[in-house]
């Protein structure tokens, strides 16, 4: 059977006042929320883990267990964070999402943050998306305005704070760690753990960190129930998500879809590659997980399948690149940017990234031998599990799978004293001719 | 020196504090005590009063247009500490900028995606067209050019900003006609966003956390945030409905 898409989270999308507090409520919003604050908050926890949700921003380790890790009882604040950082090469369906519909996002943060007892809760959104940020105050005023957040929220005796908060451009502030001394006010470097956030978190207190689409998708399992979630998706990576087609594909977009759908069905849905072109490599789930090229249009996009063949689900971002771009000087590219954002903490990554960029950029001119990619498999080898967060892992992924699939295309730049490649056919505007 | 090996070379004597720019100068009366007024609505958000520290510094800029050496003062002033810790904090961050940046600071996205789509070409002729490079800023104070990492938009790509409102879906011509707009003074509206592109201060107001009215202006999706939906209603597609699982 092929898979249809399942629009849940963008259903209200195409409707002009689906940002607003009206419109997510006559589309049957700020009704789950009522629910559970009649629930016992163990069971709303139970709920979520029985539903099979695993965390929306890349990691996927499932988001009851995670709540289940908050003390209960310790009498400690604990404090709910939402990551809206996003700024993974390629991820582009929180902002989307938060731009579009922010009142699922805050109405998932009421019933989280109900359920794992924060009194506080963040949205620590990135700084580079100012209209995004104006429809997360707006509609964090207008929900305070209804009643819904504040004290004693709809006389249920629940009082919750929300608190949107920009960044200020660091990549390195989506990972959670870094995240938390950002938001506490300091450079955004990652944290050691354990601790982790659950124990330990914001300003050391008991701290559960959620992706957005995660925590929007919440009021869903809340409102149709666990089983309705766990009916869609594949028996270990369960309901649906977002999935973000771009590059060069006919139509470039978001789906939204049960997870383990393959590229093949969702290029089919959005027009294939774009025309007279055909898919030379793709990233899964945003530049920090290797590349797939065409051999791979067939894995089931969910965590184990795209696990077993060799890369991650991640953040579902599917960047598509034909044949007309050069594979060196995309993974250049992605190498000056972990360069830019490594925060510096540790040798491996700090150091290992320059090389890359140094490296890269030679090779890219044709100034380079084979021996090189040896050298930067040598580096990789340096860098990934001894970095001191995932940053430095990720950066190698675009570098040890583009030698694995298309080492031969290296070596042309060698063999030719330069990149074999036309810039100017693989533009948007080169008219898929 | 590539406009690459320069960029690197600016960031890293930034950041060793080496080309602070020059600013004497202390903060108007006026503007400290509009400052002290709204940083102290600030700190009473947060349980702890430094998680302040990045909506005060966009504040900082909202008034002065930069972080200055008297607003990382201001800062640590009303923080209690130091001006180094400020500074750590400061230029640790892309968007704090140690120097004037133009009223429209216009960034154009060369991470890979956006760059093979043509970024890199947009990029090119943007920056000989305006005559400034990464970072800089038009001697007349009108625009400044920056290079920037993914923002969150690729399936729009190749992707420009303004002041941090989305220009979607961008050619070189569109870019350089948004520019001279720009600088002509002409009413210029973001794809994505209000119905027009506010000032830098404006714009980091909004980022202190200062709501400025304007959400409920432009549209709520772009069309390439619809394909999905567009295609499911087409087809009749739609989520399981929770009685089927149920029962
Ligand atoms: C360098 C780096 C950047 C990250 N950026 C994001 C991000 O922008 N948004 C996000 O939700 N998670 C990001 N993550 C993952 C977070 O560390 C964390 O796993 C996630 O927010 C947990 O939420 P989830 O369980 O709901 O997915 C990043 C991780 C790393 C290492
Ligand atoms: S891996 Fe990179 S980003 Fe992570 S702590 Fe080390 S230097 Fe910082
Ligand atoms: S690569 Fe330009 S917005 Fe993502």
């Amino acid at each position: 059977m092929t898979t249809t898409l399942t629009p849940i989270l963008t259903k209200t999308w195409d409707q002009a006042d689906s940002f607003t507090l009206r419109g997510y409520e006559n589309a049957g919003g700020y009704q789950a929320f009522r629910t559970a604050l009649g629930m016992n908050p163990d069971d709303i926890i139970q709920a979520v883990k029985d539903s099979g949700l695993r965390g929306r921003g890349g990691a996927g380790f499932p988001t009851g267990l995670k709540w289940g890790f908050i003390p209960q009882g310790d009498g400690k604040p604990h404090y709910l964070v939402v990551n809206a950082d996003e700024s993974e090469p390629g991820t582009c369906k929180d902002i989307p999402l938060m731009m579009a519909n922010p009142h699922v996002l805050v109405e998932g943060i009421i019933i989280s943050a109900f359920a794992i007892r924060a009194n506080h809760a963040f949205i620590y959104v990135r700084g580079e998306v100012l209209h995004v940020i104006r429809r997360l105050q707006q509609a964090v005023a207008d929900a305070y305005e209804a009643g819904y957040l504040g004290t004693n929220i709809l006389g249920s005796g629940f009082d919750l704070e929300l608190v949107v908060h920009s960044g200020a451009g660091a990549y390195i502030c989506g990972e959670e760690t870094a995240l938390l001394d950002s938001l506490e006010g300091y450079r955004g470097q990652p944290r050691l753990k354990p601790p982790f956030p659950a124990v330990a978190g914001l300003y050391g207190g008991p701290t559960v960190i959620n992706n957005v689409e995660s925590i929007a998708s919440v009021p869903g399992i809340i409102a149709n129930g666990a089983d309705w979630f766990a009916s869609m998706g594949t028996e270990k990576s369960k309901g649906f998500g977002i999935f973000s087609l771009s590059g060069h594909v006919t139509r470039p977009g978001q789906y939204e879809a049960p997870l383990g759908i393959t590229l093949r069905e969702l290029l089919d849905m959005a027009g294939g590659v774009r025309n007279g072109h055909r898919l030379k490599f793709w990233t899964p789930g945003g530049s920090s997980t290797p590349l797939f090229t065409d051999e791979h249009l067939d894995v089931p996009l969910d965590f184990e399948s795209v696990g077993a063949a060799g890369s991650m689900l991640g953040t579902r971002a599917l960047q598509i690149f034909d044949e007309t771009t050069c594979v060196v000087r995309a993974v250049l590219r992605w190498s000056e940017f972990y360069a830019h954002e490594s925060c510096g903490k540790c040798t491996p990554c700090r150091e290992g990234t320059y090389w890359y960029k140094q490296m890269l950029k030679r090779l890219e001119k044709g100034e380079g031998s084979e021996k090189d990619l040896d050298t930067l498999l040598d580096l990789s080898d340096n860098i990934l599990g001894r970095s001191f967060c995932a940053l430095g892992d990720g950066a190698t992924s675009p570098v040890t799978s583009s030698i694995q699939y298309f080492r031969d295309e290296y070596i042309k730049h060698f063999e030719q004293g330069g990149c074999p490649f036309d810039r100017a056919a693989s533009t948007a505007w080169a008219g898929g001719k | 020196m590539s406009a690459e090996e320069q960029r690197d070379e600016q960031r890293t004597e930034r950041a060793a504090g080496i080309v602070a720019h020059e600013d004497g100068a202390a903060l108007d009366p006026e503007v400290r005590a509009r400052l002290e007024r709204d940083a102290k609505e600030i700190i009473a958000r947060y349980p702890k009063p430094r998680s302040a520290l990045l909506p005060m510094l966009h504040l900082v800029q909202s008034e002065v247009g930069y972080v200055s050496e008297a607003g990382i003062q201001f800062c640590a002033d009303m923080l209690g500490i130091t001006p180094a810790q400020v500074t750590g904090v400061a230029t640790f961050y892309t968007q704090y900028k140690r120097e004037p940046v133009g009223e429209y600071h216009v960034g154009v996205c060369i991470n890979t995606l956006c760059a093979i789509m043509g970024g890199d070409q947009i990029w090119e002729e943007l920056s000989e067209h305006v005559g400034v490079g990464h970072d800089e800023a038009t001697p007349d104070g009108k625009i400044s050019l920056e290079r920037l990492e993914c923002n969150a938009a690729c399936d729009f790509a190749p992707v420009m900003m303004v002041n941090w409102e989305f220009f979607d879906d961008m050619t070189p011509e569109k870019a350089k006609q948004l520019v001279d707009d720009l600088r002509a003074g002409k009413p210029v509206a973001p794809t994505r966003g209000p119905s027009s592109v506010c000032s830098w201060k404006q714009a980091s107001r909004v980022l202190a956390g200062f709501n400025d009215g304007r959400a409920g202006e432009g549209v709520q999706a772009g069309p390439e945030s619809l394909r999905g939906l567009e295609l499911a209603k087409r087809e009749g597609w739609t989520a399981p409905e929770p009685e089927e699982t149920t029962k």
